[in-house]
Formats: structure tokens, C-alpha cells, sequence
């Protein structure tokens, strides 16, 4: 029987000190929670959760990215503040509460997410995750297909799409995209290329964006229709 | 990153890539680019061969050129919108990919379908999985130079499922039938009856389709032997479906995930012996039998009742926080589909697995060492649809 | 025996050859334009909207309400709704659409319009061959080539037809009952209202 995530982790820190998984609850209705590894220690885990006989975890089923962009969170605040009054003509130092609303920017990360089997002990999944350190020029992360070379295309696939640089992996080159291409489209933040050529149904922002467009035909062909007085 | 990462770029294990094989003798090697528009790529596809004279040493597949960002679309369209778009995965099984989808969704809402639903879906992936297998041996037998005979037997059969499809679903191939929480549409008895009669149709299809291919020597002499793929192996690369079961690892996802209501029927699992081409070729017809016998037992006790789940609602369908990953086994291998919710009406993450793309993983070290003409086979036999692999 | 599977294999094509001249299982191919096979009940290739009685512009059942035009998966559908209201199959005064493009070059049959449609005004038609020379707006159909009457609808699909005319005729009687149900109450209550009203004389 598959042991609890918890019981994975808690199997993780006494083989590897220092592993330092964290647990990371799913609260939705399927409740795959899973572990999120420390990029320096993930690939010591990974041999671990494969080679160690109870666990035996030696199918890597799914690897793939989420982006979380950096995220800004605007929120009130209590904060004690010193002012200084005039009350009778004297000054005074008090002290009052006042609501000030406060925004920070929660920095965001690129995530790689591993889905894992066990083939000989028919159990799972088991999910584990791995988190860059910012979305634009730190986001290294090792490569888990030296362990399971299932993983080879998918990190390929990954960092073509989410821009994830995985140390390690063998042959790392764009996969779908074709090698000249600049951006990474699976990111939150990337910008389709506006090149509608003809958009006869355009609505929404598609029709703003086509209108924006100085060679867009929109909705030409409706237009056609109305102009020779067919409709 | 911080310098604790910077794991070496050298490999960890040996065996964990391909064997480096040093040309014989003198003279030049051959690099050829076969694809993206030869017949036996099966689509848009490219291999970039290196030769050395008749023997292959080096293999690179090229992708993309179908790629349109699936999920990128997914991710901007409802959950619903997306069901469609999931037909043109792979387009030989749209039925299964719906499922593949639905039951992710369905984990993700922690919604069920009801008892009717279970037992059409039962039946329409094992008709699927029937017409991929005849069709995908009937390719891999054009591929060989059988031209064209099995594949018109193969698709002769494949005309008799697509026809139920069509009265069923209203469509032959992009059949966008199931629904979160159970089916689109009803299956009536007269649907019913006329699958029953196909269905008792399908054994001596199988029996005249070994007996035209299962012993006949030239297909012997060019399959056994070639392309063979190592148990510990096939399970390290990710490999799925009858590829894997055909190199002796028993892993079938209707027995080990218990999904859908497969529990209830009574199969095997065929598993090959040496994990090449002939065993491919043989789990799959093999699997035929056993996707018959589950039909047959399907078919015999449909319960009646309602399609779908009253709590499941096809407009403004917002899932909880949270993320699934739901995975059946399809007739080319484990699709599983991998969502996030943020609570909106879009997926935050929707990702693909597809089998297709991650059983091409292995096809060089199937390949090297190989002639030419036994590429064409061992591709054949992946079995894989572009249109999975690009996405 | 080397050559057994072969001439094995061979019996086989030989069986199925001679088959093909008496058995209707073994032969399933038709000549296409000259014979077709009569389409499914269900059949779907692209949508049209359904109209009732003899205008096409007076019983289109659309109301604009533009919710197929949200759902679309590919965006193909495209409604500009009306100003003023006409009544409907039920005479409640409704908005209909001015403008109903469907751009069928963008269209994948996906069905998804017919089903949210709440008022069962669009529906999936079986006619496939639609090819045309102009690469612009030839598949780009207005309402007056998207409409289509309801006996139409009943040739090509009718027990689904069937089906969705009994609903209407009971949403009708439904509202029918209703509204003489509440012009009863309003006449008894203008008549409760009248008898005091006569007593405090």
C-alpha cells in the first residue's frame, strides 16, 4: 500500500538530511497533495524515490511547467503611526492607529511539475514540484532525465514553452517551436503575434485587437454582405 | 541559480542514453532527412537519420510541425470549449481523449458519472481501441510493403465502428461526445442492438486477419528480432500502452487505476515476450480479443437511468481551487490530462501527457544499428498520430 | 513448410476477393457520387437556424440572446442584436438578431451552439458539401443562408424534431395557462376590489 504523502516526506528527510521537501496541499476534490523540492537536493531525491525498494517509484508519467507571474497584492494595514498635535496649545507626541493600503509584489516563479508511478508496485502518483527563483533570468533548475529519461522530451517541451533551463539534461533544444523562435508561449505574459490576416466573425478582444491591426480585414465579409444589400 | 545545482552535464547512468555506434570501415557517413513529408511518417515528421551505408547510427526526431499550442487554447477557452479541441488530439481516437479529459475534469470537480454513462463510455473506448489497433497494424503492414490489403481489411472494420459513431454521436471522427459528469446524449435500444450485431461480427475479423498476417514468413523475417525494447528500459523511458506491454511489463491502466467501471469485466492483459516489432504487432491483435470480450460482456447488461449527473452543468462550470491529473489507458498509451483551478472559468493549467509524443522518446535506441528500411517498421510500430505528438 | 502463412495469407485475400461478389459484409464501399449511403439520424455537419411559419425574418426562434456566440469554442459565430422587440412563438416580445454570421471556413461542427441554445433556435444541418472557389467570405454565411424552416429541420432530423416541437407546444400551453390564469385572478381581483368598494357606499 502507497504510504501518505506526508509519510513520503517524512521517509525523504531520513534517508537525504537536509532534503528539505516541503508539503504542498492540493485543496480541490482530487487531493493529490504533493512535495516541493529543494532544486539542490532534487535530484538526490529523485534517485531516492526511484532506487529505495518500498517506494519504488520508476515510472515518471508527466512533467510539465506552470507559470505564476508575479502576482500584486494590494491590502489594508493597521499601522500605529506618532503624529504630532496641538492640544492646548501645546505640542504633543501621540500615538494613533491609522489604515493605510499597502502594495506589495508577490514575486512570481516558474514551477516544473513531475507526475510519478511506481510500475512495480502498481501505486501512485505521486506528485513532486520543483520552483525557480524568478521568472526572467534565475530559472535554473537540474534536470530529473539523468533518472528517469522519461522526462527527456517533456523538460525539452518545458523549457521550449515555460523557458525553464534544466542543468543537466542532455540534449536541451526547443522541441515544438523552431530554434529561431524568441519567446516562450506558454507564459502568462506572452504576446501573440498580431498578424490577423482576415477575421470575418471578430468580437471581444479579438475584434479589438484586429481593428488595432493596420492590415486586418474585420469583418469584411460582412461587411461585403451588407454592402451588396444581400442581408 | 545558486551554484548547488550546477549538476554536470555528463550523465548520471550509462544506460539512460542511447549506445554510441562508430561507423565501419572507410568512407563517408550519409546524414538523410526523412520526413516531414514521407509516407511512412505517418504525417508532418521528420527523422534526421545519420548512415552508414545501409546502417543507421544516429537518429534525431524533428517536431512542431503541427504544433498550434492545444493547450495555450485551453487555456483560454471554458472547460467546455475545450472538449472539441481534444477530438484533434489524436484524431483516430476522439472518443478516448474525451474520456481521458472528461475524467480529469470529473476528478478535479469531484463529479461521477452515473452507471448508463460508465457502461457507453466502457463500450465506445473499446470500440475505439478496436479500430486503432486494426488500423494502426494495417499501417505498419503498408509501411512493410503489404500495400494495401490489411489496411482495407483493417479499415473495412473501422467503416463498421465509425458508422455507430455517426448514429451515436453525430460525428465519425471528431465525435466530442462526453460531458463532465457523464455522456452528451443517450444511447437508444436500436443503437444498441446494432452494436451488439457488429460486435458479433468482430471475432471472425480477428480470426481472418491472423490468419491472413500471423504466420506469413516475409512479415516473420522482417518484424522478429527488430526494434527490440528492454523491460527496465521501456518502464525508464515513460513508454505506455501496448509498446510497453509488448516488452513483458505488465502495466494495463484499466486494471492498476481501477477507472471507470472497468473492475467489473472479466480480461487479460496481453504482454509480449521479446519486446519487438512481431510482439507489438501480436499484443495488439491480442488486445482486439480482449477489448471484444469486454464488449461482449458490456453490451450484454446495459442498466438504465439517466446519462449524465445532476449536480454537472454545462454552462458556467467553475471547479474549486485545487489541480487533478487524470489518466486512462488509450489505445496508443496512458493519456492523462493534468489541470489547475484557480476558481475561474478557465483552466489556470491544463497540460496534455501524450503518449504518442513521450513513446517516440525511445525510438532512436530501437533504431540504431539498423537498416533503413527497419526505421520505417519500428516507427510504424510506435503507432503514434501527429496530432498528439504536436499538439 | 516455408510459404504455409503465405498461401495461408493468400486463401484469405482469395476468399474475401470472391466474397465481395456475393456477400453485402465483405463488399462495403459504394461508388460515392453516383450512390451515396443515406446519412445518420444524427448526422451533424454545420449549424442553421430554425424558423417557424413561412417568413423566415418574422418566426426566426433566435432572440440574440448571444450565448452560442460566447460558448463557440473558435469564435466563429457572430450576432449583432436589435434594437426593438418582436414577439416570439409565444408572443412575448423579444429581441432577434440583426445580423447572424457564421463563419463556416472557422466552423468545427463541434455542436456546442446547439447545445446551450435555450430556446432551440439552432441546430446542426447534414448538408457537407460546401466547398466554394472564394477563399473570402464564401463560407461566411448571413442569416438568410442560415435560416431554415422547421419542416426542413423535420426532414433531416425528425425524431429530434419531434422532440423539440413537443416541448415548444408545451412551453406555449405552459405560458398560455398561465397568462389566462393570471387575467382570471386580475379579473377576480378587480372584482374583490370593486364589491368593497360598493359596500362602503
Amino acid at each position: 500500500m502507497l504510504k501518505t504523502v506526508e509519510e513520503i516526506k517524512a521517509a525523504i528527510e531520513a534517508a537525504i538530511p537536509g532534503a528539505g521537501v516541503e508539503f504542498v496541499p492540493n485543496p480541490g476534490p482530487a487531493a493529490e497533495h504533493s512535495l516541493l523540492l529543494r532544486p539542490e537536493s532534487a535530484v538526490a531525491v529523485a534517485k531516492f524515490l526511484r532506487d529505495d525498494a518500498e517506494l519504488a517509484f520508476d515510472y515518471l508519467s508527466n512533467v510539465t511547467g506552470v507559470d505564476w507571474p508575479d502576482k500584486e497584492i494590494v491590502e489594508k494595514v493597521k499601522a500605529m503611526r506618532i503624529t504630532t498635535k496641538t492640544v492646548d496649545g501645546v505640542e504633543q507626541q501621540v500615538e494613533e492607529t491609522v489604515e493605510e493600503t499597502r502594495k506589495r509584489i508577490e514575486p512570481g516563479c516558474l514551477e516544473a511539475v513531475y507526475h510519478l508511478y511506481s510500475v512495480a508496485k502498481k501505486h501512485g502518483p505521486l506528485v513532486i514540484r520543483m520552483r525557480t527563483e524568478n521568472r526572467t533570468d534565475r530559472v535554473t533548475l537540474p534536470s530529473l532525465t539523468p533518472i528517469w529519461r522519461g522526462a527527456e522530451f517533456q523538460e525539452r517541451e518545458v523549457f521550449d514553452l515555460y523557458g525553464i533551463v534544466f542543468a543537466g539534461h542532455p540534449d536541451l533544444r526547443r522541441i515544438l517551436m523552431w530554434e529561431e523562435f524568441k519567446d516562450h508561449p506558454m507564459r502568462k505574459d506572452f504576446v501573440e503575434p498580431d498578424d490577423y490576416e482576415y477575421e470575418p466573425t471578430a468580437h471581444d478582444h479579438v475584434l479589438k485587437r484586429a481593428q488595432a491591426h493596420p492590415a486586418a480585414v474585420v469583418a469584411s465579409g460582412s461587411q461585403r454582405w451588407r454592402d451588396e444589400g444581400i442581408r | 541559480m545558486s551554484s548547488g545545482v550546477q549538476t554536470k552535464p555528463e550523465q548520471l547512468e550509462g544506460w539512460n542514453r542511447p549506445p554510441v555506434i562508430a561507423p565501419e570501415g572507410e568512407g563517408e557517413l550519409l546524414e538523410v532527412a526523412m520526413g516531414p513529408h514521407h509516407p511512412s511518417t505517418h504525417g508532418v515528421f521528420r527523422m534526421d537519420v545519420t548512415l552508414d551505408g545501409e546502417r543507421v547510427i544516429g537518429l534525431k526526431p524533428v517536431f512542431g510541425y503541427l504544433h498550434r499550442n492545444h493547450e495555450k487554447i485551453a487555456e483560454q477557452t471554458s472547460y467546455l470549449a475545450s472538449m472539441p479541441y481534444t477530438d484533434r488530439l489524436d484524431y483516430f481516437c476522439s472518443l478516448t481523449n474525451n474520456w481521458a479529459y472528461a475524467l480529469a475534469v470529473e476528478k478535479l470537480a469531484g463529479l461521477d458519472a452515473p452507471e448508463r454513462a460508465q457502461y457507453i463510455r466502457v463500450i465506445l473506448a473499446e470500440l475505439t481501441r478496436i479500430q486503432n489497433h486494426a488500423s494502426a497494424v494495417g499501417f505498419l503492414l503498408q509501411d512493410m510493403g503489404a500495400s494495401g490489403t490489411p489496411l482495407m481489411y483493417a479499415f473495412r472494420e473501422r467503416e463498421k465502428i465509425l458508422d455507430l459513431f455517426e448514429q451515436l454521436t453525430g460525428a465519425r471522427m471528431m465525435c466530442n461526445f462526453m460531458r463532465f459528469g457523464g455522456c452528451r446524449v443517450d444511447a437508444t435500444a436500436g443503437w444498441l442492438d446494432g452494436a451488439r450485431k457488429m460486435v458479433a461480427g468482430l471475432p471472425n475479423f480477428v480470426d481472418e486477419f491472423e490468419a491472413l498476417l500471423s504466420t506469413n514468413e516475409i512479415l516473420m523475417a522482417r518484424t522478429q528480432g527488430v526494434g527490440v525494447l528492454k523491460p527496465d528500459l521501456a518502464v525508464n523511458t515513460g513508454v505506455s500502452g501496448p509498446m510497453l506491454r509488448a516488452s513483458g511489463v505488465d502495466y494495463d491502466l484499466r486494471k492498476v487505476d481501477h477507472y471507470g467501471i472497468y473492475d467489473r469485466f472479466q480480461f487479460r492483459v496481453p504482454l509480449g515476450e521479446h519486446g519487438d516489432i512481431y510482439d507489438r504487432y501480436m499484443v495488439r491483435v491480442l488486445e482486439m480479443r480482449e477489448s471484444i470480450r469486454i464488449l461482449e460482456q458490456a453490451l450484454k447488461d446495459v442498466p438504465a437511468g439517466p446519462v449524465m449527473d445532476p449536480k454537472a452543468k454545462s454552462r458556467g462550470f467553475r471547479p474549486k481551487p485545487g489541480e487533478a491529473y487524470g489518466r486512462i489507458e488509450a489505445p496508443k498509451g496512458e493519456l492523462g490530462f493534468y489541470l489547475i483551478s484557480d476558481g475561474t472559468p478557465n483552466p489556470y493549467r491544463y497540460r496534455v501527457r501524450p503518449p504518442s509524443l513521450i513513446n517516440l522518446t525511445i525510438l532512436e535506441d530501437m533504431c540504431l544499428g539498423h537498416d533503413v528500411a527497419d526505421v520505417v517498421l519500428i516507427f510504424g510500430s510506435v503507432d503514434i498520430v501527429l496530432g498528439e505528438v504536436d499538439r | 513448410m516455408l510459404g504455409e502463412g503465405i498461401l495461408k495469407g493468400m486463401a484469405e485475400t482469395a476468399k474475401n476477393f470472391f466474397g465481395s461478389y456475393v456477400s453485402k459484409e465483405r463488399l462495403t464501399t459504394v461508388e460515392y457520387p453516383e450512390e451515396r449511403v443515406p446519412a445518420a439520424e444524427n448526422a451533424r455537419a454545420f449549424p442553421f437556424l430554425v424558423y417557424d411559419g413561412p417568413d423566415w425574418q418574422a418566426g426566426l426562434r433566435c432572440v440574440s440572446c448571444q450565448i452560442c456566440e460566447k460558448e463557440c469554442p473558435p469564435k466563429c459565430i457572430l450576432i449583432e442584436k436589435s434594437k426593438d422587440k418582436k414577439p416570439d412563438y409565444v408572443g412575448k416580445p423579444q429581441f432577434y438578431p440583426v445580423r447572424f454570421d457564421i463563419d463556416l471556413s472557422v466552423c468545427m461542427s463541434c455542436q456546442i451552439c446547439v447545445e446551450v441554445c435555450p430556446f432551440d433556435a439552432i441546430k446542426m444541418n447534414t448538408e457537407f458539401a460546401l466547398a466554394t472557389d472564394d477563399r473570402f467570405g464564401g463560407l461566411l454565411f448571413s442569416r438568410e443562408k442560415l435560416a431554415k424552416s422547421n419542416e426542413y429541420y423535420h426532414s433531416i432530423h425528425p425524431t429530434e424534431a419531434a422532440e423539440v416541437d413537443a416541448r415548444l407546444a408545451e412551453e406555449k400551453a405552459k405560458v398560455e395557462a398561465k397568462a389566462k390564469a393570471a387575467a382570471e385572478a386580475a379579473a377576480a381581483k378587480a372584482a374583490v376590489s370593486a364589491s368593497p368598494a360598493e359596500g362602503g357606499n
